[in-house]
């Protein structure tokens, strides 16, 4: 991960503030950084979203192919998560520096979407045991400024939601062979419901509290961290914890408290957000990258 | 309570007219002809290519005289003797630190530029050498002048003077090096409670107001009691406003400062840093500079 160095007074500096609630840029310990949220940024993939929280910049494009099933499930499709820490973050991740950081937000994703209900996965199958779609969730990270994990959490349900698979047809050809036909509209397309996908919470132990949206001079301060996935009604999905410190049993249970009333609150603005981008539709002035 | 705030992105302006006094200001990118007159003498950020003077960075255009110079918007430091700056040891070597100023190459600070703890003057052992790690150590953060420049632009340091040395709790606000003001001094109480040392190398250090004035202080004994919330809140939102300041690009001067910090009092600290109310602190700030100067 990407980290600064900083003086010891600097550390006791941010680690009393944290204390009193009061942290270096004037948040208090569960607010998090205003966030840009915008969808569709990438025309040649299924669905695509960017994130902009703080300093962190994360963009996430999914595409939908044709798949044949997994063995252990022959009529349900899949996800399949890759992680890019591009060059552009920090020098560190030139060249494989930044594999072992990928590796393990993919298989954090690959975690937290693994439990039963987060998406229909029912409904990307075309044909039982031959056919099914395979969605493939790209992630790069273009800048890093602390909070990895929340932000790809919120651009890949973002991602998902704008995401657009064409609509398809099995038909009986000749001799029995089956036959896919694609829809003539370019806009018959099927939604994903993205109302349960649930979006991570990091909870970084700073000294005898912990803040939600660790900036990079935060994370340097906290030893432990702890990861929670939480839906929009505020079921815990996943837990994990990252950090070479350790946490009190009960400390974690406060933490988890704070992560579900962090989680339905980050749920309804997301939301919120992602319906205003829908209700503009083509009046909507794109932004990008040149903004 | 928390508090969760996402938006759709709106394409970044200016704030208020770029320019008000002086004139359209000559802007230039890497390969934009300056002029075709040979008269002139070229300075920094230009090259001569077939009796043309081309710029080599993005810029605005300065003249002095014959002189052609291009000074570019976003750079690294590029040291000057005399100049204040903040920096952070990366390393600690024999007789001297590496220390980080935001340079093509990293500063230099010679164990004989740094002041012994109780003033002593002599000369610097071989336990002052093994001591070296006991002053100064990775990470820590320090003020100093420039002593010297070396010929490849590698800058020298010197802490020789008590205000200069090891600093304590506080914040530090990287900017660009090219919107801190040239003035007369860096370092600067502000009446709102805090005080702030502006280095010219783009390191802004924002640190509570010590109660009195140490004598002893070359600055080695670090304060490590905690600073009052009040303080904190000052702090915090001295910290906004430069940062604001900054992504509207107005020059930093302990004026501009002041007058933002005076603009953003209406407001939550957190909320100085939306887009609206960042323009409209920034507005405001820059019609009271020019109520100033007019």
């Amino acid at each position: 991960m990407a980290s600064v160095v900083l003086s010891d007074a600097e550390k006791l500096y941010i680690i009393h503030g944290v204390q009193e609630d009061l942290r270096v840029d004037g948040r208090g310990c569960e607010d998090y950084r205003c966030a840009e949220v915008e969808t569709d940024v990438v025309s040649n993939t299924s669905g695509s979203a960017r994130v902009k929280l703080g300093h962190t910049d994360v963009l996430v494009g999914v595409k939908a192919e044709m798949g044949t099933p997994k063995l252990e499930k022959p009529d349900e499709g899949y996800l399949e998560f890759f992680v890019d820490c591009s060059a552009n973050a920090t020098p560190e991740f030139e060249g494989r520096g930044a594999e072992e950081l990928g590796t393990e937000i993919a298989s954090t994703l690959y975690r937290v979407f693994s439990s039963e209900g987060t998406l229909d996965l029912k409904s990307l199958c075309i044909n039982p045991r031959e056919h099914c779609w395979v969605l493939y969730v790209d992630v790069l990270l273009l800048e890093c400024g602390g909070n990895l994990f929340d932000t790809i959490s919120i651009a890949v349900k973002a991602a998902l939601f704008n995401t657009r698979i064409p609509k398809v047809r099995v038909m009986e050809g000749e001799e029995g062979s089956k036959e896919i036909e694609l829809s003539d509209d370019p806009y018959d397309c099927i939604r994903l419901n993205v109302d349960d996908v649930p979006c991570i919470v990091t909870l970084s132990k700073i000294g005898y509290r912990h803040v939600v949206d660790a900036t990079l001079q935060e994370e340097a301060c906290s030893l432990a961290s702890l990861l929670v996935a939480i839906t929009s009604k505020g079921a815990l999905t996943c837990m994990k914890k990252i950090g070479k410190g350790s946490l009190d049993p009960e400390s974690i249970f406060e933490m988890m408290e704070t992560g579900k009333k962090v989680g339905k609150s980050l749920h309804t603005s997301l939301q919120k957000v992602l319906d205003e981008e829908e209700s503009l539709g083509t009046t909507r002035q794109k932004v990008g990258f040149l903004g | 309570m928390a508090a969760v705030v996402m938006r759709l992105p709106v394409v970044r302006k200016a704030v208020g007219p770029s320019g008000p006094r002086g004139g359209e200001k000559h802007l230039v990118v890497p390969g934009d002809t300056i002029t075709t007159d040979t008269g002139y003498m070229r300075g920094h950020g230009t090259y001569v290519v077939e009796e043309k003077l081309v710029a080599s960075v993005a810029g605005a255009v300065e003249r002095v005289n014959k002189l052609v110079c291009v000074t570019p918007l976003k750079t690294r430091y590029n040291g000057e003797v005399g100049d204040i700056v903040v920096g952070r040891i990366t390393e600690v070597q024999q007789k001297r630190w590496k220390v980080e100023t935001n340079s093509r190459l990293d500063s230099v600070l010679l164990l004989s530029s740094m002041n012994l703890p109780g003033g002593e003057l002599r000369r610097r052992s071989a336990e002052d050498e093994l001591a070296m790690r006991d002053y100064l150590q990775e990470g820590d953060l320090i003020s100093a002048e420039v002593q010297s420049v070396f010929s490849d632009g590698a800058v020298s340091l010197h802490t020789r003077s008590l205000k200069y040395g090891k600093l304590g709790q506080g914040v530090l606000v990287q900017v660009s090096p090219s919107l801190v003001k040239r003035q007369k001094t860096h370092f600067h109480d502000l009446p709102c409670g805090a005080s702030v040392i502006l280095g010219n190398n783009g390191f802004i250090w924002i640190y509570p107001t010590p109660e009195q004035k140490d004598e002893e202080a070359g600055g080695f004994t670090t304060n490590l009691e905690p600073v009052p919330l009040s303080d904190r809140e000052v702090i915090s939102r001295l910290r906004n406003c430069i940062v604001a300041l900054v992504t509207q690009k107005l020059m930093l001067f302990d004026t501009s400062i002041l007058y933002c910090y005076e603009a953003s009092l209406p407001h939550q600290i957190k909320d100085i840093l939306k887009p609206e109310v960042m323009e409209e602190i920034v507005l405001e700030t820059r019609q009271k500079l020019l109520d100033l100067e007019g």
